[in-house]
């Protein structure tokens, strides 16, 4: 029911849409997130993005959070794709679709992923500038918006 | 007879490497051998730890024997 991958290339957002979208004839709606590296200009300007992750924790997170997610709404698919290693602006980072009879499901199933793969799922993520490269700390905002579940 | 520590994240710059092979025994004595400035930002109040995948509550007393992994995670930010 849940599909659960860590990608260490990059993968197409349409393609996997498509495919899961083709895999849930059965759902009346389906609700997807894709995150990407922001292009931007001027001098704070992200360049690259990194992600690392850590083999012993992160993939295995992502499947008990995909079981959460499956068990608090009736779904009939949940799929998850989060990139690690070096991205650059343009890029897919992460991707949730949710399946479900009925909208409001999908649309709460993937928010709720969405929120939790944020703030705490096993990511550091280091971005670089014209002025190298720098450590991000999660924003205050991950943290209430995990509150709102 | 070895352990291993893991850096992730910014700690991995700060100590210079990603994992460091250590001599088994008790946490305090695993971290009064390292680099005093690399130990200090190990115990940060924000630093989690996780024993072969598992994430350690904070008060246990760690012992690290033959094999085990100790992981030292900062403040996450994925997606």
């Amino acid at each position: 029911m849940a599909e659960v991958r860590l990608l260490g290339e990059a993968f197409s957002a349409a393609d996997e849409l498509a495919a899961f979208t083709a895999a849930h004839p059965e759902s009346g709606g389906i609700v997807s997130f894709l995150g990407q590296v922001r292009c931007e200009d001027g001098p704070q300007a992200v360049e690259a993005l990194e992600l690392k992750h850590y083999a012993a924790m992160t993939l295995p997170g992502m499947e008990a959070l995909a079981a959460a997610t499956l068990a608090r709404w009736p779904l009939n698919g949940l799929l998850i794709i989060h990139r690690y290693g070096v991205m650059h602006p343009g890029d897919p980072i992460v991707l949730v679709a949710a399946a479900a009879r009925h909208r409001r499901d999908a649309f709460a199933a993937a928010d709720f992923a969405m929120d939790h793969l944020k703030s705490q799922s096993w990511f550091w993520k280091r971005e670089r500038t014209a002025k190298g490269w720098r450590w991000i700390e999660p924003r205050p905002d991950d943290h209430r918006d995990l509150a709102r579940w | 007879m070895s352990a291993k520590l893991v850096f992730l994240g910014r700690l991995e710059d700060i100590a210079g490497m990603g994992e460091l092979s250590v001599n088994p025994g008790p946490l305090d004595q695993v971290l009064a051998a390292l680099d005093p400035a690399l130990a200090i930002e190990l115990l940060g109040e924000r630093v989690r730890m996780a024993l072969n995948g598992a994430l350690l509550g904070g008060n246990e007393a760690v012992v690290l024997a033959d094999g085990d992994e100790l992981a030292f995670l900062p403040p996450v930010s994925g997606g």
